[in-house]
């Protein structure tokens, strides 16, 4: 029983796939109506859904994708085009099939509608459908194990006699010598003309049950006839054959996992790296040098494992913009926006957890930046803008970062109204000073929403400080850049991992702290006029560059006296550095991050934890806000009495 | 606590609580939330948030926040002895459960416990603050108390927040 469970659970897994795979093909058709590329691809979805849904016990899903196939039929064959009604239609129709996966009792009664409005968006196609006078002329072959399946052929000739008078000839020309014959297999083709006005549903359903494996041509008995007189050596194969080809040749390479597994291989990655630690400490200790070398083995096999594994939860964040896509496709038509949609960087890959995460935050900006930031049609041509909006969703690499824009042509962000704003829901102060930046900012604090009226996508004031927190609880941040009238841009810096990172390990007043390795940009001793406090003022020259350090000792009230040759170790984010005052630096080691418990879940500071070769305790310093407590000293510095927004 | 729940209770079985004492006190926690008893460890010291979940500890390769009831309870603080101990706890804290270990003087042992001697806390003449306990029940020659910890985290995870905004003010 749980057998079967499981194989439900893939089959829907499995259909998941192939409908967004097919939702992909649909809105691809739409962009390039004629290409048979894409047509094709769009049967072999449909196929492969019909059949292991047929498989499955799915009776109701088997039949409506077969119908939803037949329809589609005439874009293959060339006898209807691509139009916008019939890629509506479509996608309907490819809703409908995931809701008969759903609910297949519920569902139903929509799927003959849907099916009725399929072929009336198929212009020219109901001619074609309902056959010619003269009758068809169709050759099969059924799959070689058919016989052994059950099947019965004479009964399927007999069914096709019922329809029409028909005319059958046996294709004998598969059929070996008698020593290689095996009586089981069902070898035989046939050809059959049926003289009279059927319909092609007709035939074909009467195949309904063999049409995986086998092969199947149907033409109109005056439609060009081809090479059926001269016998079917090799007829033109249909597209069953070649869809299970085609899966098989994806599935070779790859193999499905159950992400829990991928999760348990990364604990225990993370456990051999710990216990690597210990091993290398404890080889140090002793200075044996046969226990050097291995420990040495052990670390480097230990930080393949790790590459290795961290690699294999790496996900192209194209698997989430395919939904997106359609997304924005049915925004931009209840919204009547003409909107150009553009995704780049669907390659770029990242942390399976930070993409699931993800999904809903970028969901909410893209409805965002259609809502709020495009402007209707009017106004666009009043601002004498193209019709067409653009929105480019991008992704792409930037040190241990992934940089992710989501960028529009629209009106841009007022700061004067968000201000105003502000201070009408009581955020900010009446006259309080605040940069234009932090200003921007502003519409990521909950209860805020500049929506003068509230729209059915966005604008209920519950969102964007949702956007925030997800990206803030991935260790991420949201920038926000915006000209007025001529867009607005929201860029999602993320880490590329949340799980194991190279880490440079310094000690402060004898506790240990690791800094994520990527975001140290180099360490330097603190010049002796600044080793005692309050003589001058807090910033370093680096290299002609004014630098806000901060004492770390200070931060974190270290009471431990202070020792000679301090040194900073200098940290970059978003372009800004900070110097952090440490005692000593450690060295590097590789870092296993492990998330604060919710008990600390405010400690700003500090990002997570991490267990040392010696079994002790690390905090993990958080990049990010230590460059905003050093900017903030910054300006501070500068304007003593600059109030600070938040 | 109130008569209902006091009634609550006293329909229930007798429950196996760990005793351990604690300045002084003797209190009991449900075994049923205890995951380990270990031996004192080395603690990481985390800066700025505050005394009463101030440290990590390592459980053998998770890290785990060591708290100190002592703080919750205003109780002084002493220095550790042979004896002291280091519980783990899985305890629910808005509707999440937390794995947090808690420091005792000394763990006496495991023992049934019948929940009908529950007394609520007198209203007068106890120095803890009352929404911390959930009762106190007779054991042994003495009294123990039984502290309510889903509420004591949940109060320190406020607590924790409202340092963080303290700090995000800098």
């Amino acid at each position: 029983m749980s057998d079967m469970d499981e194989v439900g659970g893939l089959f829907r897994q499995e259909a998941a796939e192939l409908i967004a795979s097919l939702e992909a093909g649909l809105l691809d058709l739409e962009r390039a109506p004629t290409d048979v590329a894409v047509i094709n691809a769009v049967f072999r979805d449909l196929h492969t859904i019909k059949g292991s849904g047929a498989m499955f016990g799915y009776a109701d899903l088997a039949h409506f994708v077969h119908e939803f196939e037949s329809v589609f039929d005439g874009l293959r064959k060339g006898n209807a085009s691509v139009g916008p009604d019939l890629i509506a239609v479509a996608l309907r129709a490819c809703d409908q099939i995931g809701q008969l996966i759903d609910a297949p009792q519920t569902a139903g009664g929509q799927s003959d509608v849907l099916l009725a409005a399929l072929r009336q968006a198929m212009d020219g196609d109901a001619a074609d459908s309902v056959s010619p006078d003269q009758g068809w002329r169709l050759r099969f072959r059924l799959g070689r194990g058919t016989l052994k399946l059950g099947g019965n052929p004479r009964l399927l000739l007999e069914e096709l006699g019922a329809l029409a008078p028909i005319e059958v000839r046996a294709l004998l020309d598969e059929v070996p010598s008698l020593d290689a014959l095996d009586p089981h297999d069902c070898l035989i083709g046939w050809e059959v003309v049926l003289s009279g006005p059927v319909s092609r549903e007709a035939i074909e359903d009467v195949f309904f049950f063999h049409r995986d494996d086998m092969l199947f041509e149907l033409e109109p008995l005056d439609g060009p006839s081809a090479d059926a007189a001269t016998g079917p050596a090799r007829p033109e194969q249909e597209k069953a054959p070649d869809a299970p080809q085609a899966a098989a040749a994806a599935g070779a390479d790859t193999m499905r996992v159950e992400t829990g597994r991928l999760d348990e291989l990364m604990d225990r990655v993370g456990e051999l790296v710990i216990a690597e630690a210990r091993l290398s400490a404890l080889a140090q200790r002793l200075h044996d040098p046969g226990l050097l070398a291995v420990a040495e083995d052990i670390q480097r096999l230990a930080s393949g494992m790790r590459d290795a594994t961290m690699s294999i939860r790496m996900v192209p964040i194209g698997s989430i913009m395919g939904r997106f896509r359609r997304l924005m496709r049915d925004l931009s038509q209840s919204l009547d926006k003409p909107l150009a949609f553009v995704t780049s960087g669907e390659d770029t890959e990242l942390d399976k957890t930070v993409i699931e995460l993800l999904a809903d935050p970028l969901v909410h900006i893209l409805r965002n930046s259609m809502d709020h930031g495009l402007e209707t049609l009017a106004e666009r041509r009043a601002a004498g803008k193209p019709d067409t909006g653009t929105i480019a969703l991008g992704a792409v690499y930037s040190g241990a970062e992934v940089l992710i824009t989501i960028r529009d042509d629209g009106r841009g962000l007022d700061a004067e109204k968000i201000r105003a704003h502000a201070v009408s829901k009581g955020l900010i102060a009446a006259d309080a000073q605040v940069p234009r930046a932090d200003l921007l900012k502003m519409i990521f604090a909950p209860g805020f929403s500049t929506a003068a009226a509230v729209t059915e996508l966005s604008g209920r004031g519950v969102g964007m400080d949702v956007v925030k927190r997800t990206v803030d609880a991935l260790r991420g941040q949201i920038e926000l850049e915006s000209e007025p009238g001529h867009g607005t841009t929201v860029t999602l810096r993320l880490p590329l991992t949340l799980a194991i990172i190279d880490g440079l390990l310094i000690e402060v007043g004898g506790e240990n702290y690791a800094f994520p390795l990527a975001a140290v940009e180099e360490c330097v001793e603190l010049p002796p006029e600044f080793e005692e406090e309050g003589k001058s003022s807090s910033f370093l020259n680096i290299r002609g560059a004014l630098v806000p350090f901060l004492r770390l000792r200070n931060l974190f009230d270290v009471a431990a006296p202070l020792t000679d040759f301090q040194k900073v170790v200098i940290v970059s984010s978003s372009g800004e550095r900070v110097g952090l005052v440490v005692d000593r630096i450690v060295g590097n080691n590789q870092t296993v991050i492990k998330q604060l418990s919710r008990l600390h879940a405010q400690m700003l500071c500090f990002s997570g934890a991490t267990i040392l070769g010696d079994g002790s305790v690390a905090l993990i310093l958080d990049v990010p806000q230590l460059v905003a407590m050093g900017r903030a000293q910054e300006e501070r510095a500068r304007n003593p009495r600059l109030e600070r927004a938040a | 606590m109130s008569i209902q729940a006091q009634n609550q209770s006293k329909t229930k079985a007798a429950i196996n609580v760990v005793t351990l004492r604690l300045g002084g006190e003797t209190m009991a926690l449900p075994a049923d939330c205890l995951r380990e008893i270990l031996e004192p460890v080395a603690v990481t010291r985390v800066p700025r948030a505050g005394a009463f979940v101030g440290g990590l500890i390592n459980v053998r390769g998770a890290v785990v926040p060591l708290a100190d009831l002592r703080v919750a309870f205003g109780m002084a603080l002493t220095e550790a002895t042979p004896d002291t101990r280091m519980l783990v706890l899985e305890v629910p804290v808005a509707g999440e459960t937390v794995v947090v270990a808690i420091l005792a003087d000394k763990v006496h042992d495991v023992t049934a416990f019948d929940p009908a001697t529950l007394e609520p806390i007198p209203a007068v003449g106890t120095r803890w603050p009352p929404e911390f306990v959930r009762g106190i029940g007779k054991w042994q020659d003495g009294f123990v108390i039984l502290p309510d910890l889903e509420r004591i985290f949940s109060q320190g995870a406020a607590q924790g927040a409202a340092t963080g905004l303290v700090e995000e003010g800098i």
